[in-house]
């Protein structure tokens, strides 16, 4: 894993706790809401992270998972719905210094926000992207969502949801993102692990977190996040690694032409060395989308993990280049001289 | 044969071709030129918003108006002394704008009968005796750039793109204005292409030499310069007077400008041109739309730069939702909206000022916002300037209006000396010690300017109604009423900030007239002129608009009358109307043009009259 330039850590941040980034306000989401662990795993890992907590700066749009600034004590900004990405692509370049983390929902990222989050994922400012796909609506009470799966009955859709769902995966991918992960609110580990790469990783950082909302979609990922069917469900991705998954780690996946296919590890026709081996650096993105689209074809697992985390240049970066190219060019920017540019003249 | 020089007072020219046939260019070397040469200028270009129309088609005609005088003016003029028509449809579109007795300049090779018929002519109008009351220059400028140009080498194409040059060599001889000035910029334009410099310089030369030996040209014009105020001067368009004055507040202030945008006519320039200032650590995002471009500008104003984002009304009505959250939650931002001709897409290329509802109203709930506009070209500068001065004092998003016609319009500007520039204080607190995000200022009632980075001032800020002074959610209902009268008051109190109003003539009499934005020109050129009559008229052009400044409504009381003209239908005499309860009228064009000065004045005359 590519580190980011590890800076010295100050006194005082080595000891900050959990409760540094618990902010005074109580939190309100329903009772069992997916959400309580995310945010509880993001207080945990921040302490961790090295950087001085008035550096971390959260922003939400609206939803469900967009309250969740004003449960950080760290700066926070709730905007509007689906500019999230905006605003944080604005104190990115202006400020980069800052870590800047982006909460959003499927609906908020998916939606009202797909613009502005596919430009997020091309552009790649260091920004971190949360979003709590529980596919559904829920602060408006119960309507499909761009990642409700087809036929959805809502109150919006009492005959099913006729709308194709979005991938969140693919569309990252496909818009060009340079860190793509999916983990689990039911998976503490896994998610602090994930958000902990998120945070190393320099540019766009995206992570779908499966979340179950009790209240209108309850139980719409549990095949992937309970105990009894997890393992047979999802198959969890190593750098490096053959793709294996299975209570007893007899199944793998491999490639049939174009097409994964599960494979048994225990009756003898297959071995580790006929899987696909799962390489999260490679530049080329064929890889990573193929195993996104590995949810969509039944009967194969969820693939959990890192899909992908190359190096590119971050915006923000190219910016200040500029800056610096344009001063050694033509020197510090002088007001006096600017406003007299071109052709002058004197009335005595 | 002896040529006669006369010296006159001014002169309006109209420089019409197919759009992409150099009108626009050439329009602009004769400003530079006569604002070298120390008249004063004022310029209207006017051009369809299809990039080429098919060539000899209406709908392609783009011009070049441009006025240049002894006297200090403020409109390009309404009607034009000299027309060059480089083809049959320019001459149609602009023929209504020259004066009787006018001199009309054609180039004759390009009214052959396809083209004619293109322009909608059944006959053609330089033989059937339709033009006998112009002074008819027929030259055949194609044939005689042709001549001038047969042993450069260049393609037949290529040459005939020189003809607007060797019409720009006729005029300068015609005033004569000296031609160093395009010469140089051909250098600089071509520096890459240094055949097209010597073909467009020959072109030029050709035009000059054409006038001199032929006998069709006996006179040629002396405009002697405008008194001026001392100082420096170079000429100016609205965009670029904006840009600067964005540019100038950010290093006055200290803070990193951070410009989000979205092309849109008739803004792109601004960000053009803040494009070029990276060595002033200026940040352009030209982003995916409109929400996203003032979003940047939003999340820069959290972070502690000056953020600030510019479109027209159709981008601004896309901006709404995010400037109302940067209201709420009191950020610092200066939005531009340079109008255009409305409603929905418009008219993209021609101006207007009916936005202004929508600046003060166009937000859901209670949205108070301070509005100021430029009044001319140069007015951009320290209007833009100011709202960001308001801005960051006051804690504020602030709307900059420009409009196209002042936007795309120049002329020359004393160039301020950075000295003078008021200065732009910003504070960001530090100490935690009963640090409150929403405790605010007692006087201007500017909450905290708190950014991330400093210690122990986390703090969250959002859409939702904050409770005073912490700054939490809050649904309490007497908090909510609280809150919206405090950002009210906020806004109101800036009227405590401006400088006196100034009435231009007697503070009291007849008739005021009263105006704002870009119809300055046009105005003050009318009541001018009714002055000099004698007519007891007094004109107040308002830079202020939210809040309006305290004098206004007593300036009012001391005229009988009261006269607004704009171009909408009637929108800031709406506004005074229910703030004043005065009995303003109006006078409304909305036809994508700027006044005309006797639009005014025979409104004037007429309210004067008590025909009204």
């Amino acid at each position: 894993m590519k580190k980011r330039a590890s800076r010295p850590i100050p006194v005082a941040v080595q000891t900050l706790t959990k409760g540094d980034f618990t902010s005074d306000q109580d939190v309100r989401w329903c009772p069992g809401c997916g959400d309580y662990s995310i945010l509880a795993q993001t207080q945990r890992i921040l302490p961790d992270l090295g950087i001085p907590k008035e550096d971390f700066v959260f922003i939400s749009g609206i939803g469900c998972s967009s309250r969740f600034p004003y449960y950080m004590n760290t700066y926070g900004f709730h905007t509007i719905h689906g500019r999230a990405p905006t605003i944080a692509a604005g104190v990115k370049a202006s400020n980069p210094d800052l870590s800047v983390w982006v909460i959003t929902g499927d609906g908020d990222a998916l939606s009202i926000g797909g613009n502005h989050f596919i430009h997020l994922m091309r552009r790649n400012l260091d920004i971190n992207v949360l979003l709590f796909n529980n596919r559904i609506y829920g602060l408006t009470k119960g309507q499909y969502s761009p990642t409700s799966e087809q036929g959805k009955k809502t109150y919006s859709t009492p005959m099913g949801s006729i709308d194709n769902p979005f991938n969140p995966i693919s569309l990252a991918l496909a818009s060009g993102a340079t860190f793509v992960a999916r983990s689990l609110d039911r998976d503490p580990e896994h998610l602090r692990s994930v958000i902990k790469s998120a945070f190393d990783h320099k540019g766009t950082s995206f992570i779908e977190i499966y979340q179950n909302c009790n209240v209108y979609n309850d139980g719409a990922f549990f095949t992937y996040t309970e105990k009894e069917t997890k393992a047979e469900n999802t198959v969890f991705l190593e750098h490096g690694e053959p793709l294996v998954f299975g209570k007893d780690g007899d199944k793998g996946i491999c490639l049939n032409g174009f097409k994964p296919e599960v494979v048994s590890l225990s009756d003898g026709t297959h071995s580790n060395g006929d899987l696909i081996t799962h390489d999260q650096f490679t530049e080329d993105r064929t890889l990573a989308y193929f195993l996104s689209r590995m949810t969509e074809v039944p009967g194969l697992p969820h693939p959990i993990g890192i899909f992908r985390s190359v190096e590119h240049p971050c915006y923000e970066e190219m910016m200040t280049e500029q800056i610096n190219t344009a001063k050694e060019r033509m020197g510090d920017g002088d007001l006096d001289a600017l406003l007299n540019e071109g052709d002058t003249w004197v009335v005595e | 044969m002896k040529k006669q020089k006369q010296s006159i007072e001014e002169a309006t020219i109209l420089f019409a071709s197919d759009s992409g046939g150099g009108a626009q260019s050439i329009g602009t070397q004769m400003t530079e030129a006569s604002a070298i040469a120390g008249n004063d200028v004022a310029t209207l270009p006017d051009y369809p918003a299809e990039i080429r129309a098919p060539a000899g088609s209406l709908a392609g005609i783009s011009g070049f108006q441009l006025r240049f005088s002894s006297l200090t003016i403020h409109t390009p003029g309404d009607l034009c002394d000299v027309l060059v028509a480089m083809n049959p449809a320019a001459l149609k579109v602009n023929i209504d704008k020259l004066k009787p007795n006018g001199i009309l300049i054609v180039d004759t090779d390009n009214f052959a009968p396809r083209n004619l018929r293109l322009a909608g002519y059944s006959s053609n109008p330089l033989e059937d005796g339709s033009l006998t009351q112009f002074q008819v220059f027929p030259i055949e400028l194609t044939r005689l750039t042709r001549e001038a140009l047969k042993d450069t080498g260049l393609t037949q194409r290529e040459v005939d793109r020189c003809k607007n040059f060797y019409a720009l060599g006729m005029v300068c001889w015609m005033y004569n204005r000296p031609m160093d000035y395009a010469f140089q910029w051909l250098k600089e334009k071509f520096a890459t292409k240094p055949q097209y410099i010597e073909a467009n310089t020959l072109a030029l030369k050709a035009g000059n030499i054409y006038c001199e030996v032929t006998e069709q040209f006996a006179t040629s014009y002396e405009i002697k310069p405008a008194k001026f105020a001392p100082g420096k001067y170079r000429n100016i368009e609205g965009n670029m007077a904006t840009a600067l004055g964005l540019v100038a507040a950010s290093q006055k202030s200290g803070l990193q400008l951070v410009y989000g945008s979205y092309p849109i006519t008739p803004a792109s320039t601004i960000l053009h041109e803040l494009a070029r200032y990276r060595n002033f650590g200026v940040k352009t995002m030209q982003m995916e739309d409109e929400i996203a471009a003032v979003g940047v500008a939003i999340g820069a104003a959290f972070s502690g730069a000056l953020g600030a984002t510019g479109s027209s009304g159709p981008g601004i009505a896309l901006k709404a939702e995010a400037i109302n959250l940067a209201m709420i939650a009191e950020l610092p931002m200066v939005v531009c909206n340079i109008q255009r001709a409305g409603p929905s897409t418009g008219m993209p290329t021609k101006t207007e000022q009916a936005d202004l509802l929508q600046m003060f109203y166009g937000r859901n709930g209670e949205s108070p916002l301070p509005v100021i506009a430029a009044s001319r070209p140069s007015d951009c500068f320290e209007t833009v300037y100011e709202a960001c001065r308001i801005a960051i004092k006051y804690m504020t998003p602030v709307i900059f209006m420009s409009d196209l016609y002042i936007a795309f319009g120049a002329e020359p500007w004393l160039i301020p000396h950075v000295s003078d520039l008021p200065a732009i204080d910003v504070d960001f607190p530090t100490d935690t010690n009963g640090f409150e995000p929403y405790l605010r200022d007692e006087t201007t009632l500017a909450r905290p300017w708190a950014i991330p980075g400093t210690p122990g001032l986390e703090h969250r800020i959002g859409g939702l109604e904050k409770a005073d002074i912490s700054g939490n959610v809050s649904y309490d209902p007497d908090n909510h009423e609280k809150m919206v009268h405090l950002r009210a008051e906020k806004v109101a109190r800036i009227a405590d900030d401006l400088p006196p109003t100034e009435i231009f003539g007697e503070s009291s009499g007849e008739l005021l007239v009263l105006s704002w934005g870009g119809t300055f020109g046009a105005v003050r050129t009318a009541v001018e002129h009714k002055q000099a009559e004698s007519k007891s008229v007094s004109h107040v052009h308002l830079r202020y608009l939210n809040p309006l400044p305290k004098e206004v409504g007593d300036i009012m009381q001391g005229f009988k009358r009261v006269l607004i003209p704009e171009l909408n239908l009637g929108q800031l005499r709406l506004l005074i109307r229910a703030e004043y309860l005065v009995d303003a009228a109006g006078l409304n064009k909305i036809q994508g043009q700027p006044f005309h000065v006797f639009e005014i004045e025979s409104k004037i005359d007429e309210m004067l009259r008590g025909d009204v």
